[in-house]
């Protein structure tokens, strides 16, 4: 598998006893792209992105990256499969009682075998790379203290550094900063955008604000009941689609919505 | 009048003091009920213990006649803790202590024994009851044949009691206190295991989540997002489990599985009596000095939760 690998859905369903979570999503994410997903609570954008990383089966469907076909994946193949496409979540899914430096010692879990995994022992150089990591994310001072005792945006910040020394071709985002206030959601959409440039990596992002997505997005996906209902640039998403996308009730909760990136000015 | 008053809507003022009164009567119908079944059950399970017997006691004058069972049997108490008390004179007490205590060498052995077949059995058990936890625990169990297998296993090490086990052990491995750490250390992994599952039961999956997607295994899963969160739980409840099982070890010798438990059985058969007070007195204040020290641990530990984290 290249870094530079195309990430393709074709025909991909998950249905839930009845609801089509996902229904008949097919896409292609091109290697480098920073990819926004959007949609209405339910539309399916979680689901879809723990389909990519296996932490659910499709129910139909095929989702490939390079010539690699990921939903057959199992054991060994798999758990290399979750390492490269990195998964950041909503509420950080940290440990709160182990400290930031072994949470994001969590990220080279797979190449460990068991006993040194057991006994949480890591290399000098894993280490490193961990530090390196959360230098880049300006949290080296915090490196020694409890997870649980930070600021959901550092959390949030940990969760990325834990996601980069994964080595991952791919990052997935599911909201990462609905529970952040203006300020923070700044520094962790700053953060992505800068390894998506820096590194060239392929960021996709679950959002549920707009002008995130516009801000951020080189493209936009709209879902809605399961399915892909648009697919292009910020500039393209008129006043029209986002109605439709949302629903006149849908538009009302939205304009209310709490997290945005924009309206604050953060001091420099 | 009354007519006029069926047909205005009452006031809500009134119309509150009518259902209260309603629920106050079920409320009271439902407690005579519950009393009722209580007490029938109470007194069937009293009638089939005994409790109502009479019994014949013979008087000072020699003359026999009916008592019921609890005032014929309760001087007898008196009885027995007076044969168990030595004779102690202040003019001699020095002796008379040590007449008390006439086996202190051996039963000093013995209480180490004890302590030590406790404390090896807590460590087998809580080293089974944890590994065993995991699996046994409906969030975390791999698959259901696993949670199914790793349940029955736990059900039945801690259903069948301490005593139970000592007795198939001392068969096995005769006599000793190796069975009595096996017997002990068998229901201590079912009972910890139960608990420690259920506290596993209650963890924040989001961890094992974050774990999982970065490329964990199940067993990485485990160690890095559930062991962290249970592990004041399992200290705590760890430490609960040792005095239970020093109490536990001091009574198993009965049957031959070690400790001091194999003294009461000999004094209670060569009727020293004395001896049964100063075993009695051994053991609890043994048992005192563990349960206290474990206790100042326990808050330590909890403490150290509740504190500034470093
Ligand atoms: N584990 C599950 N079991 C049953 N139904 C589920 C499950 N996960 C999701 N669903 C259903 O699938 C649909 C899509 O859910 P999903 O979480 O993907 O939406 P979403 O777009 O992420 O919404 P939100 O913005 O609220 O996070 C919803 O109708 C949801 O109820
Ligand atoms: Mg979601």
């Amino acid at each position: 598998m290249s870094a530079q690998a195309a990430l393709t859905l074709t025909g991909v369903s998950k249905l839930f006893d009845e609801t089509r979570a996902v229904d008949d999503v097919t896409l292609k994410i091109e290697p480098g792209q920073f990819v926004g997903v959007i949609g209405r609570s339910g539309a399916g954008k979680s689901t879809m992105l723990r389909l990519i990383n296996r932490l659910i089966d499709p129910t139909q469907g095929s989702i490939s990256f390079g010539g690699t076909e990921i939903t057959s994946l199992r054991g060994r193949d798999l758990r290399n499969w979750r390492r490269d496409c990195a998964m950041i979540f909503q509420q950080f899914n940290l440990v709160d009682r182990l400290d930031v430096l072994t949470n994001v010692l969590i990220g080279r879990l797979a190449e460990h075998g068991f006993l040194s995994s057991m006994a949480m022992q890591f290399t000098d150089t894993e280490r490193t790379m961990a530090l390196q990591a959360l230098d880049r994310l300006d949290l080296v001072p915090q490196a020694l203290q409890r997870a649980g005792t930070l600021s959901g945006g550092q959390q949030q910040r940990v969760a990325i550094a834990k996601a980069l020394v994964q080595q991952p071709k791919i990052m997935l985002a599911d909201e990462p900063i609905a529970s952040l206030d203006p300020a923070n959601a700044t520094l962790v959409m700053d953060g992505l955008r800068q390894i998506n440039k820096e590194d060239g990596l392929t960021v996709l992002v679950n959002l549920h604000t707009l002008d995130t997505a516009r801000a951020y997005c080189d493209r936009i996906i709209a879902m809605r009941n399961g399915r892909v209902f648009f697919d292009g640039v910020a500039a393209q998403l008129t006043d029209d689609v986002v109605r439709d996308i949302y629903g006149l009730e849908g538009l009302r909760e939205f304009n209310e919505a709490v997290t945005s990136t924009q309206s604050v000015a953060l001091p420099a | 009048m009354t007519a006029a008053a069926d047909v205005t809507p009452l006031r809500p003022m009134d119309q509150f003091e009518l259902d209260y009164a309603a629920q106050r009567r079920r409320a009271k119908l439902g407690w005579f009920i519950a009393s009722v079944l209580f007490f029938a059950f109470f007194a069937f399970s009293a009638w089939l213990g005994d409790f109502f017997k009479v019994t014949q006691v013979t008087n000072v004058d020699g003359s026999r006649e009916w008592r019921w069972i609890i005032p014929a049997g309760l001087p007898r108490l008196g009885e027995f803790i007076e044969k168990t008390l030595p004779v102690l004179r202040w003019d001699s007490l020095g002796a008379d202590i040590a007449e008390w205590f006439w086996r202190w060498k051996v039963w000093l052995n013995l209480l180490i024994e004890t302590v030590l077949i406790a404390f090896m059995a807590t460590a087998l058990g809580v080293f089974g009851g944890f590994v065993m936890s995991f699996p046994a625990s409906r969030n975390l169990a791999p698959n259901k044949w696993v949670l199914w297998i790793c349940r029955r296993y736990l059900e039945i090490a801690r259903t069948v009691p301490e005593l139970v086990w000592a007795l198939i052990f001392v068969f096995c491995f005769s006599v000793g206190p190796m069975a009595g750490v096996l017997a002990i250390g068998l229901h201590t992994a079912g009972a910890l295991g139960k608990l420690y599952s259920e506290v596993n039961e209650n963890i924040d999956m989001r961890p094992l989540e974050g774990v999982k997607a970065a490329g964990g295994t199940w067993f990485d899963q485990i160690r890095y997002g559930a062991v962290p969160q249970v592990m004041p739980n399992i200290i705590s409840y760890t430490l609960l489990r040792f005095e239970i099982n020093v109490r536990a070890s001091s009574i198993i010798g009965y049957v031959g599985a070690g400790g001091l438990g194999q003294e009461f059985r000999e004094a209670l058969s060569l009727q020293e009596y004395t001896d049964l007070s100063a075993l009695f007195l051994i053991i609890f204040v043994t048992v005192m000095v563990i349960d206290y020290g474990s206790e100042k641990l326990r808050h330590r530990v909890i403490g150290l939760e509740k504190g500034p984290a470093t």
